[in-house]
């Protein structure tokens, strides 16, 4: 496959930088492996033990995911090798702004996911099945051997959700620690324990889409829960994996300032007051095509509660420009990290340390 | 038959479409009164039976199981069968028969069923490659016995992994997804051809669901047994406005174990369920299903979890697809 057709056929980043040419369109079986956490039941059926839905699948059926498959009784992940997307973006976009910034993320998806939000930004890879979307043929080494060409320091588990293809990425992430590239995981959350832990091993950051603080927003705009988003999230601090924390506010739907000022809270006992969270501009699509976008009002509202409430470093996303694009110090204020967009503009911060009033910034520098 | 030539064959069937929904449409009329759907007193569900059909999962005499069809048909329109395919189908039709395949052999809609209804279909008039049998995928199909055919002048058969998914998105209620192109672009008519069987998670499996075969997301739909997400896919337009006729494969049903085929769980029916009301069809099927697992000392399917409460919501004001009430719905024993 050419260039200009991935190019068609890829769905994400405009940014992004394609490079689809290392890779193939698949066909039939490829993309097919051993899936791993699930339990075998009485007649040929399984039980996914690997999110909190625990799918229990008849044979020849798939999970809620859409990629994982009953065969026989034995469970399968179809996307093993299998990634639909492949770019090359800064790190600042995943966005995890105090890790490596200014660096580049080679950033990958399978299609797949295992919750059903109606305001996905990527639903035409996320909600589809592996047969139903054009993937490439990349495997493990191979996706190491890339970011290592292309200088990019870390590997971008990312676009649609990496739980669903969980053995591609522990696989990507061991062969990428063999090379000195990071690992940096983009998701929801909804994982369970077990294989969160042992992704902590090989990974070295992770971003999690807390998308609300009620069970109300869960059960109805993503078909999920949020107390194993919660869980995760405790887990991560637990297991010392440098976490930043994106809440796409929604008019209407998750932008209550008490659930802002629960949820900042929370945060602060939990997780820390150093856990960065970035409040993100909602724009109409997918299935919420009839809310309008977010006031920058309500983001800064959304931010200052935030503040107010202990955390150090809060950011406004996906309003361009805005001065809470930045990184201030929480000790003398001063300004930090400037970016415009997903450019670093300057950079203060020496060893971990503002150059200003020398306090300690939390991080992965 | 090429990509373009079917395409190009397809514009006498859109103007047909168009003829089915003004013109034609007064013809549909007069089968109207087997639902109770459109304001008739009754829906009716004709159960239709031969003893001896069934041999397992060996072939069935595809002459006895034509026979039984038209029976079925002109039990249920109370007219000559031939008369009834006619006048439920135009020429200028392209017909979309929505068989059931994910089993594989023993529990997919039967090759001689199919074959049946082309027959039929080939009677009234309407041309081979007019008539499209598919399902979700050309391996599924193939899973359960039927041959990939696209060549020019034979009916066709493929699954959506050839035609594609539409790029627009069908909402109704809680679903939101990509229909089969076969159901919004190739086809003017589609009769489903569903096989009755149990189903592990939302219970039963007839005609309602059976159109998750037409959608690109059926994985995000089983939560709450299914409910109301069967429906709502059924209330999706194209599938709603088209469909014209059910034919439940009955021969051999599966009463336990289901969707994937467990032989000890299946016994010799040999019969066929036909009806326009799809919740009518549903709720008899589901009477069945509970009668046999009773018989065989299972827990009801509400015992069981899996309550396909979903044929209610079918039923409801919201959705108005049919009847699930019992008092209302005519069984017709042939």
């Amino acid at each position: 496959m050419d260039r200009r057709t991935f190019i068609k056929i890829s769905s994400c980043s405009a940014a992004g930088y394609c490079l689809l040419r290392d890779g193939k369109v698949l066909a039939g079986d490829d993309g097919v492996a051993p899936a791993r956490y699930y339990e075998k039941l009485p007649y040929r059926k399984i039980k996914c033990t690997l999110c909190p839905r625990e799918c229990v699948i008849d044979d020849l059926e798939r999970g809620y995911c859409g990629v994982r498959e009953n065969r026989g009784g034995t469970y399968y992940t179809l996307v093993h090798g299998n990634p639909c997307s492949a770019h090359i973006d800064p790190i600042e976009k995943k966005p995890l702004f105090h890790f490596l910034p200014g660096t580049l993320a080679f950033s990958i998806a399978t299609v797949g996911c295992n919750v059903f939000c109606k305001f996905c930004q990527n639903w035409q890879i996320s909600q589809a099945r592996p047969e139903q979307v054009k993937s490439m043929k990349m495997s493990p080494e191979k996706v190491a051997k890339v970011a290592v060409e292309r200088n990019c320091p870390s590997v971008a588990y990312t676009y649609t959700e990496p739980v669903v293809f969980t053995e591609y990425m522990y696989d990507t992430a061991r062969a990428c620690r063999d090379r000195n590239i990071k690992s940096v995981m983009i998701s929801n959350g909804y994982i369970q324990k077990e294989p969160m832990k042992d992704l902590c091993t090989v990974l070295n950051a992770v971003k999690i889409d807390l998308k609300a603080f009620t069970r109300r927003f869960y059960k109805e705009l993503v078909a999920g829960e949020l107390k194993p988003v919660l869980d995760t999230l405790i887990l991560l601090r637990q297991q010392n994996m440098w976490t930043e924390i994106v809440y796409l506010i929604i008019p209407g739907q998750n932008d209550d300032p008490g659930e802002l000022e629960k949820l900042s809270k929370w945060i602060v006992e939990e997780l820390g007051p150093d856990t960065p969270l970035h409040f993100s501009r909602f724009y109409p699509q997918y299935r919420l095509k009839n809310l309008p976008a977010t006031p920058i009002s309500t983001l800064e509202t959304a931010r200052k509660i935030a503040l107010d409430n202990g955390l150090k470093y809060v950011y406004i996303g996906n309003v361009p420009g805005h001065a809470a694009e930045n990184t201030y110090c929480p000790s003398c204020q001063r300004l930090l990290v400037k970016r415009t967009g997903y450019r670093i503009i300057e950079n203060a911060i020496q060893n971990n340390r503002c150059s200003y009033c020398s306090a300690t910034i939390a991080g992965v520098w | 038959m090429r990509r373009r030539a079917f395409f190009k064959s397809l514009i006498g069937a859109t103007s047909s479409f168009g003829m089915v929904r003004h013109g034609y449409g007064g013809k549909k009329e007069a089968l109207i009164p087997t639902s109770v759907a459109s304001g008739a007193p009754f829906s009716r569900v004709v159960l239709a039976t031969e003893r001896g059909l069934s041999h397992g999962i060996r072939p069935v005499a595809e002459e006895r199981i034509g026979n039984l069809l038209a029976r079925s048909i002109e039990t249920l329109f109370e007219e000559n069968a031939d008369t009834v395919w006619r006048r439920l189908f135009h020429p200028e039709d392209v017909v979309g028969l929505k068989v059931n395949c994910l089993a594989g052999k023993g529990l997919s809609t039967r090759l001689e069923l199919v074959n049946a209804v082309c027959e039929a279909l080939l009677q009234a008039g309407i041309k081979k490659h007019r008539i499209i049998i598919w399902d979700r995928a050309d391996r599924d199909l193939e899973r359960a016995g039927y041959s990939i055919e696209r060549r020019k002048n034979r009916v066709q058969c493929f699954g959506t992994n050839k035609a594609g998914y539409t790029s627009r998105i069908y909402e109704h209620g809680y679903v939101g997804s990509q229909l089969s192109r076969i159901v919004t672009d190739y086809c003017s008519a589609i009769i489903n051809l569903p096989v009755l069987k149990d189903h592990g998670i939302v219970g039963l499996s007839v005609g309602l669901k059976n159109f998750f075969g037409a959608i690109n997301n059926p994985n995000k739909y089983h939560d709450n047994a299914g409910d109301p997400y069967v429906a709502d896919v059924n209330m999706l337009t194209p599938i709603r406005s088209k469909t014209r006729l059910t034919i439940c494969d009955a021969i051999t049903p599966q009463y336990e174990g289901g969707p994937p085929y467990m032989p000890q769980w299946t016994w010799p029916m040999n019969s066929l369920l036909v009806s326009t009301d799809m919740v009518a069809m549903d709720q008899v099927g589901w009477d069945i299903v509970e009668e046999k697992r009773r018989e065989n000392k299972f827990s009801s399917l509400a015992g069981a979890g899996r309550e396909p409460v979903y044929i209610n919501t079918a039923a409801d004001a919201e959705h108005e697809l049919g009847t699930n009430n019992s008092a209302k719905i005519n069984v017709l024993k042939v």
